[in-house]
């Protein structure tokens, strides 16, 4: 699991939970909003009650950006003062990895509280499906926090990339991917319809951000070529 | 009993917040994920462990409850795939009202692919009949034993239910749940046939429809087992958890002449009593209508009452009457034990040599052909002393129904009495006395103790379109009848008492027998008991019809209501000021000692919501009516009545699908691939990360 990444050593910790801690601050804002905006209105008008549910995800989706924003000025500050601090002038994290801690403390927020509710009634001797709805809930439930722990991770590095080299697209991207990501849940029970376009942008993600962290394909392909020619006799020499 | 106790509630509340819309006005209190996984049952009623001295009876469920496949059983021939052919043991049977028999049970019980029962409730009831009583109904704990009168014990001589088949008295190891609603039945049986069904000739596939239910008792073996238990927490524990209670609650009485309550009678003065019973009880825990069996008699008593305080001379009557109606007395005569050992004690304003005769009323609502049927106890009437007594008693008792629609007969002198609180009596002391009921040896009652006793029994029937106040005062054909048995004991009990004038003024009303039963047996929430009630009990009216079980704590809502119609239809009202009817010394010519005051809050103004209360000053009492045996502390006693009633922390049921175990192991087995194989993914990434992010360009910034 990626927290095996960041637990070698105490300077990527802390930013995981402060991140972590900002998701739920603004998880907490924009159910507030939600809530605040079911109880004003009609509860039996259906039409209503799933626009107000729309706009509260679309309002979620944002405001957690928003949140990445600033926690992302925030760092930058404190980056400042870590080097001011420091003995040798450096920073002891650098903003890459940064990028890749904050993610992370965002998506592993985010899938726990995905997961949680679903685990508590996951172990009653009951699985869903008693009104009609789908018996694989759990297990699509399960793929889906997936894919939204590593896009957020994955988010995190472009996000902070774009901040970084003033590439206001990267930024937009990442928006408008998360938009599309959650957009693509009110596809449900329809799973074929939310998971997968939800995993080819989770490798498209994935790409973007192996090249923005300096990886390159050139590099992999050499490195399983290594293996093999480490495996097999090189001819002569 | 529920016992109130903090449940750990697993995943935070905020975090379905997205998913959770919520329905009612209410907060969204069940996660959503719940609410897609189960459906709540939420009308039912189940059974609970009740204790006695030797046995357990009742149900038991495991304690995290009994889930199993549901499977319905509308006929004998479905219960073959319950036990045999099924091949998702355990099942969790849906049995309709009418195949809840005590053969049924027994093959149900033998068997371990059963983890629990549903009985929809049948409508309309069982036409042969159907009642879980015993038989000989509180059989050991009468007056006929191997002393007294051993050829009339055990029912030797006349069976009283023969339709009982003892099924409250059994002991399951599996919950048992009473389905009220017939829309949640519905909702079962429509799962059921979605899910449960064999598919083209193969079983039936996952995911199935199952139940589960909560029923969970503390209390085991028998009542000595719990009560020692119970008394070992006490003492030693800071938190006690007591596991049982035994059942008790308040007898109500009151008398003709005040009397002082604190003081006892004088030997010379003579009592006349008359007694009914005002509980019942059923397989279900707190599901007693005890129409026929209750209800009637107490309504009558009550009429009674009312009509004997309207004669001009009651007052100066040689000797007193004394209304008393017993609470407990399905239970091995709880309330009259109990008073009986008040009595001996010299607890109770009232001595046994007081007492001049004793009259009580059974069932007598199902009357044929108007007859009322007399019972005496054939061995005191062997007594010399005693015998002129109860022939005179029974000479009374047939002038009193001249000019009304009682023909009153004497069964068979060599019979014995049906089960009553006067034999608890007898047991002290032989006193003159009778039984009345509708049955001349076995009840006629068909449905005794049980679910299906309620006011269609007893043959209540309005007419279609009235309003709840019209419905309050209509008189049905039962209220008449009822009216006429208590003119007819209201004018015996006056001749009793020594009345010498004309009885045929006194009559009982039966507007008022009709109000009493509508808000007995259909509906406690009326215009009349919302005036006769005090200020601060509004929570003692209902909209459903009452249940009239002693349960444990007290009092319950029968002996108040009872107690209020008393003092209603037989107090005075005065005019007190509200301090000064709730503190009686401060008022002037008040009587602490001889009455009782109480402020009720009366009845609506027209056209007005608000009310006129006012003072009644009534002759009502409230004794405790908790069996002797746990005041001696002896918990095995076979004299007095030792039941207990088990406590419970979590009573519910809900139904859902199963999924197969197949599926479950898939989802497992996934779960563990995917995380070994992102352990191992991710070691190899951290280990390699120096070659893999090596580009030069802009890597760092």
């Amino acid at each position: 699991m990626p927290m095996v990444t960041v637990s070698g050593s105490p300077a990527p910790v802390v930013p995981t939970l402060a991140m972590a801690f900002f998701w739920l601050v603004s998880l907490l804002l924009s159910s507030l909003v939600w809530f605040i905006a079911v109880k004003a209105s009609d509860p039996g008008n259906k039409p209503l009650q799933k626009g107000l549910l729309i706009f509260g995800v679309l309002f979620s989706v944002l405001l957690q950006e928003a949140f990445r924003f600033l926690y992302y000025k925030l760092l930058r500050k404190a980056i400042e003062g870590l080097v001011a601090l420091s003995e040798d002038g450096c920073s002891p994290i650098s903003i890459q990895q940064m990028a890749y801690v904050a993610g992370l403390g965002f998506g592993l927020m985010s899938g726990a509280f995905s997961m949680i509710n679903l685990l508590a009634d996951a172990l009653g001797p009951g699985t869903v499906g008693i009104h009609g709805d789908s018996q694989l809930y759990f297990l699509t439930s399960a793929f889906m926090t997936m894919v939204v722990i590593f896009l957020h991770t994955f988010w995190g590095i472009l996000f902070f990339h774009g901040c970084e080299t003033q590439r206001w697209w990267e930024m937009a991207a990442v928006v408008l991917t998360h938009l599309i990501v959650s957009g693509s849940t009110f596809w449900n029970p329809l799973y074929v319809g939310s998971l997968i376009p939800s995993y080819l942008l989770m490798f498209a993600m994935a790409a973007w951000a192996y090249v923005l962290s300096g990886g390159c394909t050139r590099n992999l392909l050499q490195r399983l070529q290594g293996q093999q020619s480490e495996t097999s006799p090189q001819p002569g020499s | 009993r529920k016992v109130s106790g903090g449940a750990a509630g697993l995943g935070p509340v905020v975090g379905g917040s997205l998913n959770c819309v919520s329905f009612s006005s209410g907060v969204c209190w069940a996660n959503s994920v719940e609410r897609k996984i189960y459906i709540p049952l939420n009308r039912t009623a189940p059974c609970v462990r009740l204790l006695n001295a030797t046995h357990q009876v009742g149900c038991q469920s495991s304690m995290n409850g009994d889930t199993g496949v549901i499977h319905v059983v509308e006929k004998d021939q479905d219960l073959n795939w319950v036990l045999a052919d099924g091949p998702h043991p355990p099942y969790m049977v849906l049995l309709e009202g009418e195949l809840f028999t005590r053969e049924l049970m027994l093959r149900l019980k033998g068997t371990s692919r059963v983890s629990g029962l549903a009985v929809a409730i049948s409508k309309p009831s069982p036409p042969r009949g159907f009642s879980p009583g015993l038989q000989c109904p509180n059989d050991g704990f009468g007056v006929y034993d191997s002393d007294y009168g051993p050829q009339y014990a055990h029912c030797n001589w006349t069976v009283w239910n023969p339709l009982g088949n003892g099924l409250s008295y059994e002991d399951f190891h599996f919950p048992i749940f009473l389905l009220e609603d017939a829309n949640e039945t519905q909702v079962i049986k429509q799962c059921y046939q979605d899910h449960n069904l064999p598919r083209n000739g193969s079983g039936p596939e996952y995911p199935l429809c199952a139940m589960q239910l909560f029923a969970h008792m503390h209390a085991v073996t028998n009542t000595v087992t719990c009560m020692r238990r119970n008394s070992i927490q006490s003492t030693f524990s800071l938190s006690p958890e007591v596991v049982c209670d035994p059942l008790s609650d308040s007898n109500v009485w009151s008398t003709l002449k005040p009397i002082n309550a604190s003081r006892k009678m004088d030997p010379a003065d003579e009592v006349v009593i008359v007694a009914t019973r005002i509980d019942s009880h059923s397989f279900f825990w707190n599901v007693a209508p005890g129409a026929e069996s209750a209800v009637s008699s107490f309504v009558a008593h009550l009429a009674a009452a009312e009509a004997l305080h309207k004669v001009p001379d009651a007052l100066t009557l040689p000797r007193n009457i004394m209304f008393t109606f017993f609470q407990g007395e399905t239970f091995d005569y709880i309330g009259s034990s109990r008073m009986v050992y008040d009595m001996e004690r010299n607890k109770f304003p009232v001595r046994l040599e007081n007492i001049h005769s004793f009259l009580e009323l059974s069932q007598v609502a199902l009357r044929n052909s108007s007859a009322l049927w007399v019972h005496t106890d054939p061995v005191s009437g062997r007594n010399e002393s005693v015998r002129p007594q109860v022939r005179a008693l029974v000479e009374t008792l047939l002038n009193s129904s001249l000019g009304v629609n009682v023909t009153l007969q004497e069964v068979s002198q060599s019979q014995p009495l049906p089960p009553s609180s006067f034999q608890r009596f007898l047991r002290a002391r032989p006193i003159p006395g009778a039984v009345l009921a509708d049955h001349r040896a076995a009840f006629q009652n068909r449905y005794y103790q049980s679910v299906y006793d309620t006011a269609e029994n007893i043959l209540m029937r309005y007419p279609e379109g009235l309003s709840p106040e019209e419905t309050l005062d209509y008189v049905t054909d039962t209220a008449q009848s009822l009216a006429e048995v208590a003119t007819v004991v209201a004018r015996a009990l006056y001749q009793l008492a020594g009345g010498t004038g004309n009885t045929s003024a006194i009559q009982a009303d039966p507007r008022t027998v009709s109000r009493m039963l509508y808000g007995f047996l259909i509906k406690t929430n009326n215009s009349w008991f919302q005036s006769i009630i005090k200020q601060d009990l509004k929570g003692l009216l209902g909209d459903e019809p009452p249940q009239h079980y002693i349960a444990v704590s007290y009092p319950v809502n029968t002996t108040q209501l009872v107690q209020f119609v008393l003092a209603n239809l037989t107090g005075t009202v005065v005019n007190f000021t509200k301090e000064e009817c709730l503190n009686p010394e401060r008022a002037p010519g008040a009587d602490k000692e001889m009455y009782d005051y109480t402020w009720v809050q009366g009845s609506r103004e027209p056209n007005s919501t608000s009310r006129v209360p006012f003072c009644v000053q009534s002759t009502v009492h409230l004794t405790k009516a908790l069996s002797p045996a746990f005041e001696l502390k002896e918990w095995g006693s076979t004299e007095y009545s030792t039941w207990t009633e088990s406590r419970w922390k979590d009573i519910r049921a809900r139904i859902f699908l199963v999924a197969s175990k197949e599926l479950e192991i898939i989802t497992l087995v996934v779960g563990i691939a995917i995380l070994v194989l992102s352990l191992l993914a991710t070691y190899f990434i951290n280990a390699k990360a120096h070659v893999l992010f090596s580009s030069p360009g802009d890597v760092a910034y």
